[in-house]
């Protein structure tokens, strides 16, 4: 197997398991987050907008975590330095 | 399949190039002006007022009171700027819909110019609130020790603003045009939706960070500190 193609495999397989693992953490985060919304807004039902917002902030803080971990795999898929440069080196 | 809009370039001569990220981000520009011109124009006090001036009292009213809610200060030093962010982020992202447009935000270029833009508005605000003094104290807020922690801390969270903004919406018009190679006509439509209410809630996160990060930097704090500051309570 030629140093390219190596360089191609692993950047696919990386970024899977990239986002595959990446996207575990936020999630069981954001199923938390809500859980204790949830139980808030059942304890105080006219503070619900101040909740709500409040809610829709953290969750999107939380979600950019994921978001890192996606952008990462995109770049190993789509714009792949490494693989750009060997690339260029051998196609001349 | 494209990662960014950067690369959709229609016209070069030279160092200048015109790609699709600069046409639709001119594009919003120019729908947001006119639609704030023609509504200014025939602007009028009474009941009698046009859809378009409903429309927009509604707009800035919400956003006003969002601010006063979120900053607990008097809005008006902010609406302009954080006003401007959200509805600019807002339309290029509702914009999706309409066949052949790639938001400007899909690019991390628009949304770090974005960043900058705050970036530089909080030491604006907090000098122009707090004195050269008193906002450079800020850093030194709990301990001295603390100092580099909350330097790297600001540019990190502008940082993280940019990539988040960029990479929701990326991977929102990314993953419909997967599907749409894959099992394109009905298929992608739940996504798409899915996209275009990300975006509007991208946008209103964005939005308030950004006031959240100055009027943190900004806060008036003791009535002896801070020098020319106006009377908010009295006067909202």
């Amino acid at each position: 197997m030629d140093d390219l193609t190596l360089v191609g495999l692993v950047s696919v397989a990386t970024a899977g398991i990239t986002i595959a693992i990446g996207s575990v953490g936020p999630a069981l985060g954001e199923g938390r987050a809500l859980a204790q919304a949830l139980i808030a807004l059942a304890q105080q039902p006219d503070e619900s907008s101040t909740i709500t917002r409040t809610l829709f902030v953290g969750l999107a803080m939380i979600e950019s975590t994921a978001i890192y971990c996606f952008v990462v795999s995109m770049i190993l898929l789509y714009a792949n330095p490494i693989w750009n440069h060997m690339v260029g080196q051998g196609g001349g | 399949m494209e990662i960014s809009p950067d690369n959709i370039v229609y016209w070069q001569a030279g160092p200048v190039v015109i790609n699709a990220t600069l046409v639709f981000s001119w594009l919003v520009m120019v729908i947001l002006v006119v639609a704030a011109w023609v509504t200014t124009a025939r602007i009028s006090p009474s009941r009698d007022v046009s859809r378009l001036q409903s429309i927009f009292e509604a707009l800035v009213s919400t956003i006003r009171d969002q601010i006063r809610d979120t900053a607990q200060q008097d809005p008006r030093p902010y609406l302009p700027f954080i006003g401007t962010l959200y509805l600019f982020i807002a339309l290029s992202n509702l914009l999706t819909f309409v066949p052949g447009y790639h938001a400007p935000t899909e690019s991390l270029t628009t949304t770090a110019a974005l960043t900058l833009c705050v970036f530089l508005a909080v030491p604006i605000y907090g000098i122009w609130q707090r004195g050269v003094v008193g906002y450079l104290k800020h850093y030194i807020e709990p301990t001295p020790l603390m100092l580099p922690f909350n330097v790297i801390g600001e540019v990190s969270r502008h940082f993280a603003m940019a990539v988040r903004l960029f990479g929701n919406i990326m991977s929102g018009s990314l993953g419909v045009a997967i599907l749409v190679s894959i099992a394109p006509l009905v298929v992608p439509i739940p996504l798409h939706l899915l996209g275009l209410l990300v975006g509007q809630i991208q946008a209103y996160i964005f939005a308030v960070l950004a006031l959240v990060y100055i009027s943190s930097a900004s806060r008036p704090g003791d009535e002896e500190e801070s020098g020319p500051q106006e009377p908010s309570a009295k006067a909202s």
